[in-house]
């Protein structure tokens, strides 16, 4: 019963963070401040959503699959947020200034 | 800190991890999703993942062109190879039971050989046309 409850919160904090990186993502002004919401909010978002999904699955096989993916999407997901913001600072996009046309 | 040192690092830290997927996809296919198309691919992510990270010299130093040429043949030939193997024992084109005694031991045998030969030629061509197009947007 708890474990269920944990992994219903867990998978709904998840959702959740996934939607506000979705929302940033379409809200922000530049390249680089979606880049942020969208690479912060991912990384958490796909923890929360792995520690749920072991809770429904307990300590078997799958929940150590699903700790292998988290782990590669942990290093992985930063890398390529630092790779696209600094191909975009070396091709020389400049970063939004207020009062500027986005 | 040199800028590319994160790649670089990630780069030779997640290659194997990469490679030992793509090898379960291709020798557990016949029991799990995935198969020599899959597993071809996969490989091919792992090559143009090195070529990101490290530049397409110390690649072609690892595999060279003409290499990747030659195995994208040789997985055909082994593809067709099986079909013949089976004629010759007297079945028809790819009728993997009459390759070993037993019916399902041979259409095992069968299956994972060719098999093989798409991994190796979808890994190679793959991998042989992100060469070509990084030559094409240097020389350009």
């Amino acid at each position: 019963m708890i474990i269920e409850w944990a992994s219903l919160v867990c998978l709904a904090l998840g959702g959740l963070l996934s939607m506000a990186g979705g929302l940033g993502l379409h809200r922000f002004p530049d390249f680089y401040s979606r880049l942020h919401a969208a690479g912060l909010s991912d990384t958490l978002c796909v923890a929360l959503i792995m520690l749920g999904l072991a809770f429904q699955a307990g300590l078997t096989l799958v929940s150590v699959k699903l700790f292998l993916i988290f782990a590669f999407l942990y290093f992985t997901n930063p890398t390529a947020s630092y790779c696209l913001g600094h191909a975009a600072w070396r091709s020389g996009l400049k970063p939004y200034r207020r009062g500027q046309e986005s | 800190m040199r800028p590319d040192l994160l790649l670089k690092v990630l780069a030779k830290f997640l290659i194997p991890f990469i490679l030992i997927f793509a090898f379960y996809v291709q020798f557990h296919g016949d029991f799990s999703p995935g198969g020599g198309f899959q597993a071809g691919v996969i490989i091919s992510a792992a090559a143009v993942l090195y070529v990101l990270a490290f530049g397409l010299e110390l690649a072609e130093r690892g595999i060279p062109l003409r290499a990747l040429q030659y195995l994208s043949s040789t997985g055909i030939l082994l593809y067709t190879g099986v079909g013949v193997a089976c004629l010759l024992k007297g079945g028809n084109f790819l009728d993997y039971s009459v390759l070993l005694d037993n019916d399902v031991a041979g259409q095992h045998l069968g299956i994972i050989l060719i098999e093989l030969g798409v991994g190796i030629t979808v890994a190679s061509t793959l991998t042989l046309i992100f060469f070509t197009f990084a030559h094409w947007s240097r020389h350009s």
